[in-house]
């Protein structure tokens, strides 16, 4: 008995190489979403094109959609443009928020670019960003016909995210919204 | 080396300095101490490991607003906590919460502590019983003591 007692220092400190190794592959800039199953929060904010047109959350209700939050001033936006403009052709219904800019950018950006969104909320002090738990641009979030958040990412989403982590569960909520 | 110690410690509490200079009006200054608590306590969310108080980032400060205006719409610490939780989750907390992932990381240190007091007391009780001399009405067997007494009367012959 206390030969093997001996041991539990070495059983221990395996144990936390093991954990300690799991641990290296998370990554630690990814926060738990609190939103995911939430209801899309309620706002009530102008749209991009002009500060008179008012956009609500029911602008978008009913319908299976992408909410992408981009800026110009957003490195990171400019790769993942091109990946929303081919979803766009495709058929996904994509509404952005554009997050703490400049209009008149914006609306050259989308000029430039190419436009994916159906229509634009123009957030200028980031208050719908706050109720989303928006912490770097860009992020996307499947919203689901009865309006509730589905899926988050924080990042580009390019080819392989939206494969992996997107296609399966954007066709799944089409299928059960027709 | 005195010297580089002092000049060490003055830039040390330069950058404190700095850290809590943001200007914010409050209508209330008790508002201001529980805004100080808060932002400490609170962590931003973009950066791997500074709270809301030492970080620049832009959401930083949007958040340091956010919670300066919730405080003038009284809401309570507790209010206010809860509102950025199911926003940013639990990862904003630095002083995180009591729950299923969280409770052996505050049952931790008890757990230390008492298998500490069990080390201890083990290597004092296995000391002092070793050390005990044998009980005073200890008797040797016979054979025992004839066995003592050849041997102690072998020494004394060398």
């Amino acid at each position: 008995m206390n030969r093997l007692a001996l041991f539990i220092p070495l059983a221990l400190f395996a144990a936390l190489s093991v954990v300690l190794l799991l641990g290296l592959d998370k990554d630690p800039q990814k926060l738990p979403s609190a939103l995911v199953g939430q209801p899309f929060p309620e706002f009530f904010l102008p749209g991009l094109e002009a500060d008179q047109e008012i956009v609500t959350r029911e602008d978008f209700r009913g319908q299976v959609l992408l909410v992408n939050v981009w800026a110009t001033w957003c490195f990171a936006c400019r790769i993942e443009h091109q990946k929303l403009n081919s979803l766009a052709e495709q058929g996904v219904v994509i509404v952005g928020l554009n997050y703490k800019d400049q209009r008149a950018e914006a609306k050259r950006w989308l000029y430039e670019r190419g436009n994916p969104y159906q229509f634009n909320i123009f957030d200028a002090e980031g208050s719908l960003g706050i109720d989303l738990g928006v912490y770097g641009a860009p992020e996307t979030y499947l919203v689901d016909g009865e309006g509730i958040i589905r899926h988050r990412r924080v990042g580009v989403v390019d080819d392989r995210i939206w494969d992996t982590e997107f296609k399966a569960l954007y066709q799944e909520l089409i299928g059960v919204s027709q | 080396m005195k010297a580089l110690g002092f000049a060490v410690l003055s830039l040390l509490l330069a950058t404190m300095a700095v850290a809590s200079t943001a200007v914010v009006e409050f209508s209330d200054e008790s508002l201001r101490i529980r805004y100080q608590q808060l932002v400490q306590e609170l962590r931003c969310p973009k950066c791997q490991n500074q709270n809301l108080s030492d970080s620049n980032s832009p959401i930083s400060e949007d958040l340091r607003a956010q919670v300066h205006r919730l405080l003038e719409q009284g809401m309570t610490d507790r209010e206010i906590k809860d509102y950025l939780k199911s926003r940013y989750s639990e990862f904003i907390l630095y002083r995180p919460e009591v729950n299923q992932n969280t409770w052996l990381l505050w049952v931790a240190p008890v757990l230390f502590l008492l298998f500490g007091l069990w080390v201890l007391y083990r290597l004092y009780f296995n000391r002092a019983s070793s050390d005990m001399p044998l009980e005073p009405n200890h008797q040797l067997s016979a054979v025992d003591q004839q066995r003592l007494d050849q041997l102690l009367r072998n020494k004394d012959k060398q």
